[in-house]
């Protein structure tokens, strides 16, 4: 059942090119809620046991001359990230509710990457998974070049082409792998026993493809670019289920098929995920854009996920994965703060333009709002980010202990870039603004300063609060499902 | 063996003929007519509308005579061989006739809404002769049949290219693409003789037959590179490709698009069929780490240089026609690996790519040619705000660009990794990975300037006054075209979610 959040959702976009524009909020809007449903009914009725290993929901010969299935299959890792595509997806439309320019447009791009992401996570048919991997890069192209804002052709052009290069260096892989075994079910990959000279050199090479798309430094400069050219919608799917294509798949599919190749490159993956987590906490320390800020956070985060994976215990990859739904969850929390709620009512997100406007007096709820998402990005227990991180050093702590010493020191540059710009953009003394009629563009033709936040967004802002609490009071809940499916995985033995 | 017998194989060649021969008929007797009112006196509008009457019935005609050919193809015996291969009947020859006369068709319809054209019976009874020399290519395995083949293709193709006698670039792009055209005939026959001389014979079973006994000798290899020149030629692979751009952006649409998809479908075919059947023995490999000399080693020089300038060059134009003209050159390379892998999968995925290619291109084209008429132009900045103005042409155009840089869900995806794993499949540690990587390099590259393209479409505003010719009439006139375009773009989409419609046929046709 859970395979038709991928129909719903392609479903809904093509009927949104067919309909007037009156229904398309609407079809996105149900398509979304569709898709959270049916994860949420997926989390709540498979057997636990169901979960510990991929099992086959679909099989459908394709092109049975090349050996191609249509084979969608389900364990604890790809239910939860279908969960937090769910959920990023029902938040972004619910941020998107007043998008008025060309709207039918902008929600197939949206609804076009929404499926792709179910896609990736549920196929077990190698190539599937990658038609589905390269299917999301040209919707958001488009998402950014035409909706984005500041530098947005140059940023849509960067990312787009970051994550093709990436999805090249995975062609060659995918097609290594497939030539080599003579099968692309991914189930019968995993058992296969591949060179070890082949290993060596097609796992770099594939996991470097995912890993661009994951942010690895220092190919992450696309994510902080991307992020801040696009739309709100945008930079909440960018960073809420994109990146996580890029982990997803490197845990999937490179370090499931390449177990000894990984063996030989794990502490290299750890060394560039300690240095991009404590690179990108440092640069965004600096940035005067709140979105730049929240971008190179994205990067940080997402350097816990390679963090955990590559130490490759049970527990720390468990605690990535928890990160990847948690980081999904905040990410978006953050976005949806300072591209939706701040910048459409002040036209700025310059931190010095919006120290001087006492924001938390004017927009209550978002300051609100932003509080949580801090908290739950700096870490604090009691929120999502706490769990999987902790979960992630607790792992890594067996394996690499100086990584951790290196990775407490980065987390408190997070916390202290996260409370400058927390105090900067909702906590800032009257007067101390000097910039505030410069840095303000007139951009939107829409604009309007007295606004207040709207339902929709309460809606969204709650419903991804509430994610973040939940599983950060009772993390058991998807980590007993993550567990045994991670355990199961073939590069742990 | 009878005339009559004889006659009923090459139904469909004959079909074609008579009705080439009908269309000139009635564009004499319907020019006579109108030959009394002298040209002083005619009003342009007149003479456009009479014009446009005489196209309108020449292309149903014309249409009509190639609907019953590919009727007729359906109609022969599976396999059958005359006169020692000069002609042959196979399930791989009937397909390839189906689908180059397919394209001829779409080509015809599309040369309806073409008003430059002021002799559109002679036009189309060239498209027809064409189409003719396309069906013996592909029908033939005889060297001889096959030449006579290529100059009757390229002859028609030469005057296609030149005829739209208003536009100079018209006439410089016939010429150079004669000029190269003829050079590269000398070549081949001078190639063939070679091959002739040294094996006694020119059916291509008997000279791989004679050449297994025979080590590669200069004089052989002489031979058997100058023999591939016109088929590089004929594709558009580097460094043989100096005539596309010009040809692409000067020709009439129609004429454009037949060149880039049917001549090169059926190029392939025969570029297959002579490496692999008449110079097996002299295979070679073009694997990295064991290279032999053989017509492989060629190819993947050829492919992998095709790749790389097509792809670079691609990036600095600005006229969609030129832009198009270079990626053709990187497709060509892209779908010679498939021949350089040189098994049975390998050429069925190079005939497949080839395929899915020319309907693609042919779609692009009949855009282009609407956008043009609208717009007055071709360039990239012509095409912006398409999305706002056409979406139905917007949407089209994105099908047809992504599908070439390889995005799923579209054909071009499936293309390429059908070739991309047929080639890394051949021989022992993946070596053809190298041309692979090229490839991908390559494809990369691309995606940069197919985006340009639709960057222009959905991103930019309309250039001020782009619009300026848009009328009422262009919506109606267009409708057929814009029918076509859809069409084309409909199926770029099915075989890329379906792909195995077509190449489980192509697998099957394949010896």
């Amino acid at each position: 059942m859970i395979a038709w959040t991928i129909y719903i959702t392609f479903a809904s976009a093509v009927l949104l090119l067919l309909l007037p524009r009156a229904f398309a909020r609407w079809i996105a809007l149900f398509a979304a809620i569709a898709g959270l449903a049916l994860g949420f009914v997926a989390l709540v009725r498979t057997p636990i046991a169901d979960l510990a290993h991929l099992t086959t929901i679909v099989r459908v010969p394709w092109v049975p001359a090349l050996g191609m299935n249509y084979q969608l299959a389900i364990d604890g890792v790809s239910l939860t990230m279908v969960l937090v595509t769910g959920i990023s997806a029902v938040s972004t439309v619910l941020f998107s509710w007043d998008v008025e320019h060309r709207q039918n447009e902008f929600f197939f791009w949206l609804l076009l990457v929404v499926a792709g992401c179910y896609g990736v996570f549920l196929s077990a048919d190698l190539f599937l998974f990658f038609a589905f991997y390269e299917l999301v890069i040209v919707p958001k192209y488009f998402l950014i070049a035409v909706f984005g804002s500041a530098n947005k052709e140059y940023g849509a052009m960067k990312l787009t082409l970051y994550s093709f290069l990436g999805g090249m260096l995975v062609f060659i892989g995918i097609l290594t792998a497939y030539v080599t075994a003579g099968t692309l079910d991914l189930n019968q990959l995993s058992q296969f026993q591949f060179s070890p000279q082949l290993q060596a050199w097609a796992f770099p090479v594939l996991f470097l493809g995912f890993a661009v798309l994951a942010g690895i430094w220092p190919l992450h400069t696309w994510a902080p670019t991307g992020h801040v050219a696009a739309p709100t919608a945008g930079s909440m799917l960018l960073a809420g289920i994109v990146m996580k294509l890029g982990s997803y798949a490197g845990l999937r599919v490179a370090m499931n098929l390449f177990p000894q190749g990984f063996q030989i490159w794990s502490k290299w993956i750890v060394l560039l995920a300690v240095i991009g987590i404590v690179y990108a906490a440092a640069v965004a320390l600096r940035q005067r854009d709140l979105k730049f800020v929240i971008g190179y956070s994205s990067v940080s985060h997402m350097g816990f996920v390679l963090l955990g994976l590559g130490a490759a215990t049970a527990l720390s990859v468990s605690g990535a994965v928890l990160q990847m739904f948690s980081h999904g969850v905040i990410a978006a929390l953050l976005f949806a703060v300072a591209g939706r709620m701040i910048y459409r009512r002040t036209h700025t997100r310059e931190l010095d333009a919006l120290v001087g406007m006492n924001l938390s007096r004017a927009l209550p709820f978002a300051a609100f709002t932003f509080i949580i998402a801090a908290a739950a990005s700096m870490g604090i227990p009691g929120f999502s980010g706490f769990a999987a991180e902790i979960t992630i050093l607790i792992g890594v702590w067996k394996t690499y202990p100086v990584a951790v010493w290196i990775t407490g020191a980065g987390m408190v540059l997070v916390a202290a870039f996260t409370l400058r710009a927390l105090k900067q953009s909702f906590f800032g003394e009257k007067g101390e603004g000097l910039y505030l009629q410069e840095a303000r563009v007139p951009l939107d033709p829409d604009w309007n300063e007295q606004q207040s936040i709207t339902a929709a967004e309460k809606c969204g802002a709650c419903l991804l609060m509430f994610a973040t609490l939940a599983i950060g009071v009772y993390p058991k809940l998807l980590l007993d499902r993550i567990m045994p499916a991670v355990e199961a995985m073939r590069f742990l033995k | 063996m009878s005339y009559f017998e004889l006659l009923k194989l090459v139904s469909p060649e004959t079909i074609v003929v008579i009705t080439a021969l009908a269309v000139l008929t009635f564009g004499l007797a319907a020019g006579r007519g109108k030959s009394s009112v002298t040209i002083s006196t005619a009003t342009p509008a007149q003479s456009g509308n009479d014009t446009s009457t005489a196209m309108g019935i020449c292309s149903v005609i014309g249409a009509l005579g190639l609907a019953i050919a590919i009727g007729a193809v359906l109609l022969l015996p599976r396999n059958a061989t005359l006169f020692d291969g000069m002609l042959v009947i196979t399930p791989l020859t009937s397909l390839f006739k189906m689908i180059c006369m397919a394209l001829a068709f779409f080509t015809v319809l599309l040369t309806t809404s073409e008003k430059s054209l002021r002799h559109p019976a002679e036009y189309l009874a060239l498209v027809l002769f064409a189409t003719v020399g396309l069906m013996l290519l592909v029908g033939s395995e005889e060297l001889l049949t096959i030449f006579i083949g290529l100059e009757l293709l390229g002859l028609s193709l030469y005057v296609m290219t030149a005829f739209d006698k208003t536009d100079v670039r018209s006439a410089e792009a016939g010429l150079k693409y004669f000029l190269f055209g003829s050079t590269s005939s000398a070549f081949t026959l001078f190639g063939i003789s070679l091959i002739y001389g040294m094996s006694g014979t020119t059916s291509l079973a008997a000279i791989s037959e004679k050449l297994a006994s025979v080590s590669v000798q200069p004089l052989l290899a002489v031979g058997m590179v100058m023999t591939l020149v016109a088929f590089a030629f004929k594709i558009a692979a580097a460094p043989f490709h100096l005539w596309a751009p010009d040809a692409y952006q000067g020709a009439p649409l129609p004429s454009a698009g037949f060149i880039a998809s049917a001549s090169k479908v059926a190029s392939f075919v025969v570029l297959g069929k002579i490496v692999l059947v008449g110079f097996a023995p002299l295979h070679g490999d073009a694997a990295w780490h064991a290279m032999i000399a053989g017509w492989s080693p060629v190819l993947a020089a050829l492919a992998a240089l095709s790749i790389l300038v097509g792809n670079l060059v691609a990036l600095a134009q600005w006229n969609v026609r030129r832009l198009l003209a270079y990626s053709a050159v990187a497709h060509a390379g892209y779908t010679l690996i498939g021949l350089v892998a040189g098994d049975r999968d390998g050429f069925s995925a190079a005939l497949f790519y080839a395929t899915i290619y020319a309907i693609t291109l042919v779609g692009a084209f009949g855009v282009v040619a609407m956008v043009r008429r609208e717009t007055g132009g071709d360039d990239i900045s012509n095409f912006r705000g398409l999305a706002s103005r056409s979406p139905l042409l917007a949407a089209c155009m994105s099908i047809f660009m992504l599908s070439l840089a390889g995005i799923p869900p579209l054909a071009g995806f499936f293309g390429k990794f059908y070739l991309f794993s047929a080639a890394l499949r051949v021989g022992a540690d993946h070596g053809l990975l190298w041309l692979v990587i090229v490839a991908l390099l390559g494809s990369f590259i691309s995606l940069y300037y197919y985006l340009i393209v639709l960057k222009a479409v959905f991103v930019d505003e309309p250039a001020p006054g782009a619009a300026r010719h848009v009328n009422v009439n262009v919506v109606s006139v267009d409708l057929l075209p814009r029918t076509v375009v859809a069409v084309f773009a409909a199926v770029v989409l099915l075989l890329g979610v379906a792909p195995e419609v077509l190449a489980a046929q192509i697998l099957a046709a394949v010896p």
